[in-house]
This record gives C-alpha cells, structure tokens and sequence, in this order.
C-alpha cells in the first residue's frame, strides 16, 4: 500500500502530514540560523517545548488506538510511557560516567547515595544505546503483553478493565518510589550530560530530538492508519462495536486486542523514550493514575475515532496547561475539569467530530 | 475483669466512661480512715516545722502510718516542695499553690483554702533526698493497698522499674493478698525476676516458672542471661532442670507475645478495613445499581471531612458533641452534592459506562481545586474529641486505639444500615428492581429517574461518612480523596460490584491481608502485592468474589 493510498481520503491527516513537514523543515531553520532578534526566531525553549507535545502526541495516537478503535479505555498508558521514559533514562543515567557528582565511574549518584557497591543485574546492558533502544520497546511490550494475554483470555471487558489497568498503574507508581527498586526512588532519573556523545544541552541536539521526535510521530501515524485501514483494523472496529458478534463469526478477539493493545504500549514507550531527553527528567511521578486519565482526555478532547484527532487534542489541550499553569495557576484544574465534563456531555466526538458535522451540515 | 466489662460496653457504644477516665480516679484515693485520728494527724503535722531533719524523718515516718484521707496531698506537697510553715508562733503547716499575687494556701490539716499570702509570710518546709525516697516508697506502698485496682497497676508499675531488695520484699508480701489477678502475676513476675540469682536451684526453678506466664521482653533477656555459656559451650548455670525450665519458659513467653502481636496486627487490619469498606461502600451502591463508576467519590469523602472541620470551626466550644452534628452535616453535603451531579452529568450518559468515568474524573478535578481555592491547599487538621482518644491497653503487647475502635463500630454500623434499607424500605425495593432490570422496572411504574438521584446520593452521602471517620485518623487536605479512590475501587472491584456484603468481606480481608504482610514487606511493597494480587484474582473471577447472578448480571 503506498503513501497516497494510505492517506486517500484522510484529509486530516493529509494535512496533519503537511504541517509536521513544514515544522520539520522551518523550526530548525527558524532556530538556528534566524537571529535572535528576529520576528521569526524560535527560541530553544519552544523547540524542547514543541518536541514535549510531539511526544504527548505520539502518546495519545497510542491510546486511540486502543480506546477509540478497539474500544479498551486504557488507564495505563502513562505507565508505559513512563517505562519507556525509564529505559531511555537508565542509557542517558549511564552515559553520565564518572561525571557525577560522586565521579563513580560505574553507578549512578543515587546508588551511590544509597551506598550500594555494584550495580544491579537489570542495569547491565544499558550503556550501549541499542540496547536501551530494544529495552524502550520491549519493556512496555512485554508488560503489555503479560498483562493483555491474562485480561483478555479471561474477558476482563469494560470499567473492569479500566479499573485494573489503573491498579496496575498504581502498583508501579508506589514501586518506582521505593528506593529499593533501584531507580532513583523519589527523585527518579536526572542531570542528564549526553545521548550518543552530544550533549542534551546544547541547540543543535535539542534540535536533532525535535527532528527526530517528528519523524517518530509521522512513521506512528502511518503506522496506526495502515493498521486501522487493514482487515485486522476492521475486525478490532468490529469487536469495539459488538465483541461477541465477532468472537461468534470466528475470531479469535483477545488475539486481536491483544496485538493491537501490544503495538500501542510499545508507541507510547517509544514516545517516553523522546519525551525524557527533552525534558531531562523522569521521576515516578509520571506513574501517577491521574496522568493516565489526563491523557484519555486528550483524546477526547481531539475526537477518538481519528487518529488525526488524538494528536489535535493533545497538542491543544498540553498548549492549554502549558498556557494556564503559568499564567493562571487556580483555573487550571477548573479547566481540565470542565473540559473533562463539557466534551463528555457534548462533544463525544472531540473537535474532529464537531468540524465534520459543521462539513455535513454546511453540504 | 474490670477491664475486659469495659471494653465490652464500649464497643456496644453502651459506656460513656473511657479508660482515659479512670486513669484519672488515681488522683482521689477513698481510703477513709476514723475520726479520732485526726487529732494525732494534727498533732504530728504541726511538728513538721521543725528544722531537724532527723527529726523530721520520725515524725513523716509516723504520718506515714496513719489512715486519713489528707496523708497523700501532704505527703505529695511535701515532695513537691508545696508545703510551707507560718512563721509565727504555732507555725501552722500549709498546702501551697503558687499564683500571679503571690502564695495559695490551704490547711494541711483540714483542707480548708484560707486565701492568698505574700511570698514572705511563709517559710518552706525542707527535706533531702533521704526524706523524698522514704515518701515515695511511702506513697507506692499505699496505692499497692489502694481499692482501685488501676491504682495498684499503676504503683506496681511505677515500683518494678527499680527492684531493691526492699521492693522485692513488699511485693512477696503484697502479692499474697491481692486479689486482681493480672497484679498478682506482675508483682509475682517481678519477685520471680529478682529470684533468678537466687542461689537455690528450687528457688530459681519455682521463679522460672512464675515467668514462663508472663509476656514482658525484658523477662525473655533475663531468662536468656540464664543460659549463657562459656567458651567451652558449657552452662554457667549448673542446674540441668532450670536450663531446661528456662528454655521453655521462653518458647511459651515469646509465643504468648507472637499471639498478642498476631491479635494486634488483626485489629490493625480490621481497623484499615473498616477504612476502605466505609470509603468503597457508597461506590458500591452507585456502581451496582446504576453500573456507573463515579471517579469523584474520593472528592466525596474529602467534602465530608471537610464539613467536620467546618463543623468543628463553627462550634469550638463544643469539640466533643461537634462530632454528632457533623455526622449528619457530612451526609447531607456530601449526598446533596452526589445529587447535583448525577442530575446534572450522569444522567446525560446513561448507558456509557466509559464516559460516565472520565466525566466524574473531571468533576473530581473540579472539586479538588474548589477546596484548593476555599481553604488552602495545606491540609487542616481535625481535632479529635476526648472520648475518642486515648487507648485500651489490656497487656504489654496488646492496646487497641479508641478512635480506631470508634471507627469500626461506626462502619459496622453504616453497613448494617444500609442493608436494612436496601432490604426493608420501599426505597430498597426498587433500588434493587432497578438494579436488576431497570427496562422491567420502569414498566411496571417505578420511576427510575428518581430511584437514581436518590441511590447517588445516598451513596454519595455515605461517602461523606467515611469522610467524617478520616478525619479522626489523617489529616484534612484537598488531595484527601485521591488517595482513597484507587484503594476503593480495589475493593468494590475486588468484593464484586453492587454487591454490600461482598463489599464488606473484601474491605475487611484487604485491610487484614495488607497488615500482616506488611511487617514481611514493608508497607509500600505491601500494597503492591495486594494490587497485584486483586490483578491476577480478577483474572480469574471477572465479576469479583461475590458476582450478581442470572440475567441481570450481563450487560
């Protein structure tokens, strides 16, 4: 299936398409090589900021995936996300070397804090990038996998599901703060130096990460439209709509939610992999339940039956705290709030939903 | 036994009287001597103004003898160098209290106040240390003998933590006449204590023995002193029965201590249950009947125990009776607001169980951030009335808090009544028609709409209980609520859904299990495992421990 194939008739995301490339294209032009004085300067601070709502956005495709095609309202992706966000700081905790504050060569601060003398068995390997690349995929896959094959074997189906993939979330977020772990505890991972032998602080890197960070949303869009455009996308519609029409027509359906919940948990680790060099810290604070649930509600927000849409909503609603938690601190919550409430009530379909029927009604 | 009759009413909320209380009868020993003595009491108190201290010492010894009920506050004026001597002629002896004008005094002999005095008029009655040790074994001696047996406990107490031979002998004496078995053995255990360097081997066995009852660590340490062994591993002590005495003395010390702890991690559990039953039952109505998952339930209870600080702030003269109007206060708030806004959202979404989730989410935020704003976002603490606090000691090992205890008869309570409305009123009725089959239901003329607003409220209102009983256990802050509705869910999840009693089992076996793995795991690994257990359990049991059967369950 070629490119004009996949986004015939996706408007949305034809355009979607077109304004990640016109990002990819200008803001490393705006950021480096307009000067600072100019108008059209994009400071370093709105290219990481950027790169962030690209990862959320990366995230929150993730969750449609599941919750808007398949129907499986997940409260865990922020745990995935936060898994994928711990492999990648462990290479960038690695990478540090002997540059930390107690120059151990091997071990990390904390653990040396903690007075620990080697290090643990689950931190070997993460030095070498390859590995900590498979270990951002494979890590929220495999949990995924275990955690899908026992729910949906035994159909574990609607708010129970929800429910226990918030329990899970829960269990993690209270096991990351355990100093125990052996993952920074409280504090989590921080004070990054480099990835791959650049250093995270300087423009062209920042840069690179938003490059990349686009490039890794384009390839997870086009990814998510060849599968909700597939046969296998139209029986995951199939089991959201009437799960057990279809188990009864022949198909196996806890295979198929089941893959598609997999695939999903590996984009969202893949989109906290991009997420923490940028931001330059995870900490399990991105464990917590609400984080899971504020990120449902991007989708809802954006429309959960277009993947075009999820990205929409979550840029615009992290645009929206982004704007409010620093100019009106109060109204924030109020906000995520009403807006929780208002698109529930009104807009089942997001803003994707109330510009088509704008389209059906003005044709 | 006294204390276990007041344990029992207590739980039956029957008794007012807390242990707290009658720690306090203490103070007032009715110890009421003839009348004719007070002549000599007098006589002997006037001669205490005299400045040798020899003589001095006659004549407290002489006072100590006496049986009259104004010994004990002389005495312990005396102590705590309270009594003065008028410096004119008769030198009468007085009681003192020191105020802002200057001296209080009272009569030592009669007890009468007799006004204020400038500081100078009086002189001090001295002693030395002497003196002060003759008057506090004095004063033990008589609570050993007092008629309320707290007051012995409390002597027996206070004198085992320095056993000089003269103690030792007072307690062999005392010991055969006691009558309260518990100070019996605590004297008895003491002496036997002593003994175990008793150069008889008979002695030291018969002393093993009295130990091998008792349940004090520090008894386990002296037993253990008894087989230590040289370089050679060959006992110091030559006896080969005290060593086998003294080993099983402590297996049966040290498994009556791991009895008691089991006994007190127990109640611990059922106290952390009785907290998660009272914060997940009012989910448990709105989720069984109407199938909706109300994420702001946990904002429910912060509301209520916000309306108990509320309360507490309106009527602060009142701090032990506010507890009784904010019960109600909360059930009200909280099941009012539940109203609004199963009115104003959930009915919107009837049928979309998903939305109906992330929407109360929302409204949790809300509501969150509305405390924030209103009180602060530093969390409030609630004072806990007298009757509440304190604690039921009945051994060294065992004590049970009060308000915990509190606690669990107030869910147990709650649970009770909403079972009996669920099952006897008309309300009951059609909740559960509803419930089942909510088509069928309205067909045959209940109106459901209606049947719906109450159900959310009255779980919301039982949300708010729940928020009044953590306010007598954490502090009150906005994030109050969020730390309860994971824990909530577990157990309503984990109970099976609508159903109380299977709500109830589940609260009280989380709370149980949690707290004995705890001292394993540490109190976070703990929840842990018991989520991830709830995980796997779901696996296996879909719709919980105690699912609703037949028809009405699918869907």
């Amino acid at each position: 299936m070629g490119l004009s194939k996949l986004l015939q008739g996706d408007t949305g995301g034809q355009w979607l398409l077109g304004i990640l490339v016109v990002l990819a294209v200008g803001v490393p032009i705006c950021n480096l090589w307009v000067p600072e004085t100019s108008f059209f300067h994009v400071s370093t601070y709105v290219v990481t900021l950027l790169g962030k709502y690209l990862a959320f956005a990366l995230l929150a495709l993730a969750v449609d995936l599941v919750w808007g095609y398949c129907g499986i309202l997940t409260l865990g992706h922020g745990a995935f996300f936060a898994l994928g966000g711990y492999a990648m700081g462990m290479y960038l905790m690695r990478q540090i070397g002997d540059r930390g504050v107690y120059g151990n060569p091997l071990l990390p601060d904390f653990m040396v804090f903690l007075n620990w003398s080697e290090l643990p068995w689950y931190w070997h390997g993460f030095d070498q990038f390859w590995f900590a690349m498979i270990m951002v995929m494979l890590v929220p896959g495999l949990l995924a996998f275990v955690f899908g094959w026992l729910a949906f074997r035994s159909r574990v189906t609607g708010v129970y599901l929800s429910i226990i993939t918030q329990a899970m979330t829960y269990a993690l977020y209270l096991a990351f703060f355990r100093n125990e772990m052996g993952f920074g505890g409280n504090n989590g991972l921080t004070d990054f130096k480099d990835l791959l032998g650049f250093s995270l602080q300087s423009d062209l890197t920042r840069i690179i990460l938003f490059m990349f960070s686009i490039a890794a949303l384009i390839s997870g869009y086009l990814a998510c439209r060849y599968i909700v455009s597939s046969k296998l996308g139209r029986v995951i519609v199939a089991l959201r709509d009437a799960e057990n029409r279809t188990r009864f027509i022949g198909y196996r359906v806890e295979l198929f939610k089941l893959w598609v919940f997999v695939f999903s948990a590996i984009l969202a680790g893949i989109a906290g992999a991009l997420y923490v060099p940028q931001v330059g810290i995870i900490n399990p604070g991105e464990f917590a339940p609400l984080n899971s649930i504020e990120l449902v509600i991007w989708v809802a927000v954006g429309g959960r039956f277009s993947l075009y849409g999820a990205i929409l909503g979550a840029v615009l609603v992290n645009f929206g705290k982004t704007f409010f938690t620093a100019a009106l601190p109060e109204v924030w919550l109020f906000a995520l709030g009403g807006l929780f409430v208002l698109v529930t009530l009104f807009l089942p379909y997001g803003i994707v939903g109330l510009l088509r029927r704008k389209k059906a009604v003005s044709s | 036994m006294t204390i276990r009759v007041i344990v029992i009413s207590m739980m039956l909320g029957l008794c007012p009287i807390t242990w707290a209380d009658s720690h306090d009868l203490n103070v007032t020993v009715a110890v009421t001597g003839p009348k004719d003595k007070t002549s000599g009491f007098k006589a002997l108190v006037s001669q205490l103004s005299v400045k040798s201290l020899s003589k001095k010492k006659i004549t407290v010894e002489a006072i100590v003898k006496l049986e009259n009920d104004r010994v004990r506050s002389l005495l312990e004026a005396l102590l705590e160098a309270r009594l003065f001597y008028g410096k004119a002629a008769p030198h009468p002896i007085y009681i003192v209290e020191v105020v802002d004008q200057g001296y209080q005094l009272t009569d030592a002999v009669s007890g009468q106040s007799l006004g204020i005095v400038a500081k100078k008029s009086i002189k001090k009655v001295r002693i030395n240390n002497r003196l002060r040790r003759l008057i506090r074994g004095a004063l033990a001696q008589k609570d050993l003998r007092a008629a309320d047996p707290s007051v012995r406990l409390q002597a027996v107490h206070t004198m085992s933590k320095n056993m000089t031979p003269a103690v030792v002998a007072l307690f062999r004496e005392t010991s055969k006449h006691e009558r309260d078995e518990d100070i019996q053995l605590l004297m008895l255990a003491a002496v036997a204590n002593a003994d175990l360097t008793a150069t008889d081997g008979a002695v030291r066995l018969a002393a093993i023995k009295v130990l091998a009852k008792t349940m004090q660590v520090e008894y386990v340490s002296t037993l253990k002193g008894l087989l230590g062994v040289d370089a050679e591993g060959i006992y110091s002590e030559s006896d080969r029965q005290v060593i086998t005495a003294a080993k099983q003395a402590i297996k049966e010390i040290e498994s009556r201590i791991s009895w008691y702890e089991n006994i007190q991690t127990l109640f611990f559990g059922l106290s952390l249950g009785s907290v998660l039953v009272l914060a997940a039952i009012g989910l448990a109505i709105t989720f069984g009947v109407m199938g909706v998952i109300n994420m702001a339930h946990g904002e429910l209870i912060m509301l209520g125990a916000y309306t108990t600080y509320v309360v507490q702030l309106l009527m602060p003269e009142q701090l032990e009776l506010s507890l009784f109007i904010a019960i109600p206060a909360a059930f009200i708030v909280s099941g009012l607001c539940g109203i609004l806004i199963e009115r104003g959202v959930i009915r919107h979404l009837t049928g979309r169980p998903l939305e109906t989730l992330l929407a109360t989410f929302g409204i949790s935020l809300v509501l969150q951030q509305l405390v924030r704003s209103v009180f602060s976002p530093l969390n409030r603490s609630v004072s806990t009335p007298q009757w509440m606090s304190g604690s039921i000691d009945f051994n060294p090992v065992l004590s049970l808090t009060l308000n915990r205890l509190y606690i669990l008869a107030f869910t147990l309570l709650v649970f009770f009544v909403l079972l009996m409305i669920l099952k006897r009123t008309r309300l009951g009725l059609e909740v559960r028609a509803v419930s089942q089959n909510r088509a069928m239901a309205k067909a045959m003329g209940i109106k459901t709409e209606r049947v719906d607003a109450l159900t959310f409220g009255l779980g919301s209102g039982v949300a708010g209980l729940a928020g009044v009983a953590l306010s007598q256990l954490t502090n009150v802050g906005p994030n109050l609520g969020q730390s309860y509705i994971v824990d909530s869910f577990m157990v309503v999840v984990f109970g099976g859904a609508g159903n109380l009693l299977g709500t109830l089992i589940s609260g009280f076996s989380l709370g149980v299990a949690t707290k004995f793995i705890e001292p394993y795991a540490g109190a976070v690994l703990a929840k842990i495992l018991v989520l991830v257990f709830i995980i796997i359990f779901i696996q296996k049991r879909p719709r919980g421990l105690f699912p609703q059967k037949g028809r009405a369950a699918e869907g």
